[in-house]
């Protein structure tokens, strides 16, 4: 901790020996700045993914569907017969079968507003709630094979699963991309520090020949990389959580877009940006330095 | 009492840029308080046996002992701190441009962090001693050639080091300016200073004749020859 403090209050002096670099600063700047703003939202990904995930994960495999193909006649006697049958099943909370708007509803995108249901061969939905023990599914399906032939229980575990994995393969995607920004981050912090190293070489084979250790003359430029990192992906880093923060807003079910951004102690998570840039300048500029150094006497 | 006390030994080192050597065999101790002058004709390798003295070359044959240790072996933090006890004043100077002469001057204080209120005291004596107090706030592209010389001197002694080692330091300045600055180097001398200075410039020599007992050293051939009795 100590260390980090001394890092942050610097030598005056010793600050002063190494003359300012106006445009490897700026570079830096620069690129802290632009690679913190890609990071907020690579980080926004992964998180809004991650909630999605966690939601559909939670809310499909708490609820599934039973649908009920049967002759016009016989539709309404199989549904109850369900109703009945999921009454007496352990570890169902509830169940109700769509009324028509509901199915009507359901089929308007694909058939429009007017679609007469009562008409046609329609299969009558029931949605089946579950207590968090969960009800034997297979038990359900042969009760139901006995009691209404024209109902299949559909768990979502089919078509849930991709879902969810596809959910997890982009949360983890954001993160690949955080780490990928961390890596051009550092790649550029160590170009721009390797310049100023390389356009100062004169002064530090001066600073060797009276007496500086390494780690002196290293730590001249580390400071310098190190605040000039943290500054530009303080700035970055606001600006990406304001840009967030200005996008377009829906209900939590609509589409996975509008839902990209932060929720709650997320937002708390950005602010790591700066101190990652900062420490990968840190190490970038030391590690960029001690080479330069080792081939100076 | 082989070595001891020695500030400087080279025993049969030799160095070449190339396959050829530019120096070998070459056998030297610098005791403390000594002083000696190491002549010999442009290219023979003067400067190259001073970047010998303090480690900025490395021998290719034989060793260099800097304060007793062997310089082959020494960590990159021990040669720093052996620097600091090892004034050297550059041929060409090498001052950092854009501080002013007098952070120059303190620069070794500075990478040492030994700038206490005492050191400040000293500096601005030094800056007296070396008749640069007017030039203090000029950058160095601003100085003449002997104020030059004169800022490099007082940066190699503001660590009050063991051994001060000169490179050509009259080679840029008229023949007063090159006797004063001889003065110094005698000044420091009799402080106690091992002094070895690097010139070609006989005339300097017998002018030292007279202030201080010196060895005169001659490399010719790649090797190091005593070229005369002490003056």
């Amino acid at each position: 901790m100590n260390r980090v403090l001394a890092l942050l209050q610097g030598d005056s002096q010793a600050d002063r020996v190494v003359p300012p670099s106006g445009y490897s600063a700026r570079l830096t700047l620069f690129t802290a700045g632009a690679m913190a703003f890609l990071a907020v939202f690579a980080m926004a990904l992964s998180l809004a993914a991650g909630r999605l995930a966690d939601r559909w994960s939670d809310a499909l495999a708490r609820s599934s569907t039973i649908r009920i193909s049967a002759p016009v006649a016989e539709l309404e006697a199989q549904t109850w017969a369900v109703l009945t049958v999921l009454e007496q099943t352990p570890g169902v909370d509830s169940a109700r079968a769509l009324t028509d708007e509901e199915q009507r509803a359901l089929l308007e995108p694909w058939f429009g507003p007017d679609l007469p249901v009562a008409d046609l061969p329609i299969p009558r939905l029931v949605e089946v709630i579950e207590t968090e023990e969960g009800y034997d599914a297979e038990g359900l399906r042969q009760r139901l094979a006995a009691e209404a032939p024209g109902a299949v229980l559909d768990d979502h575990t089919r078509w849930r699963r991709p879902l969810v994995e596809a959910a997890n393969r982009l949360r983890m995607l954001g993160w690949v991309a955080m780490g990928l920004i961390l890596a051009s981050t550092a790649a550029l912090i160590t170009l721009a520090a390797g310049s100023a190293l390389a356009a100062n070489q004169s002064v530090i084979t001066v600073m060797r020949l009276v007496g500086a250790k390494d780690n002196y003359i290293a730590r001249a430029f580390v400071r310098r990389f190190t605040l000039r990192a943290l500054m530009g992906a303080a700035v970055g880093t606001g600006a990406g959580m304001v840009a967030v923060a200005l996008l377009p807003r829906a209900g939590d079910d609509e589409a996975f877009l509008t839902g990209l951004g932060f929720a709650g102690v997320h937002w708390l998570w950005p602010l790591t940006v700066p101190i990652l840039a900062a420490v990968t300048a840190f190490w970038a500029t030391r590690i960029a330095a001690f080479r330069t150094l080792r081939g100076l006497r | 009492m082989q070595g001891a006390g020695i500030v400087i030994e080279l025993e049969d080192a030799a160095y070449g840029y190339g396959a050829e050597p530019l120096l070998s065999e070459i056998s030297l101790r610098l005791a403390p308080g000594s002083f000696h002058f190491l002549t010999g004709p442009s290219g023979a390798g003067k400067t190259t046996f001073l970047k010998l003295c303090y480690a900025e070359l490395l021998p290719t044959g034989g060793s260099v002992k800097l304060f007793e240790q062997e310089a082959k072996t020494m960590a990159r933090d021990e040669i720093a701190l052996a620097r600091q006890r090892i004034g050297v004043v550059h041929q060409d100077c090498q001052f950092l441009d854009h501080l002013p002469v007098s952070e120059n001057i303190a620069l070794p204080l500075t990478v040492s962090n030994r700038q206490t209120g005492e050191e400040a005291a000293n500096l601005e004596e030094l800056i007296g001693w070396v008749g640069l107090r007017a030039r203090a706030d000029a950058l160095p592209p601003e100085l003449s050639g002997g104020e030059r010389q004169r800022a490099a001197l007082a940066r190699a002694v503001i660590m009050d080091p063991d051994v001060i080692l000169a490179d050509e330091p009259t080679g840029n300045v008229d023949w007063e300016m090159s006797l004063r600055l001889l003065t110094l180097l005698v000044e420091l001398n009799k402080m106690g200073k091992t002094v070895l200075i690097a010139t070609h410039d006989l005339s300097l020599i017998r002018a030292a004749k007279a202030q201080v007992s010196a060895r005169v050293l001659r490399i010719g051939d790649g090797r190091l020859q005593l070229a005369g009795a002490d003056l």
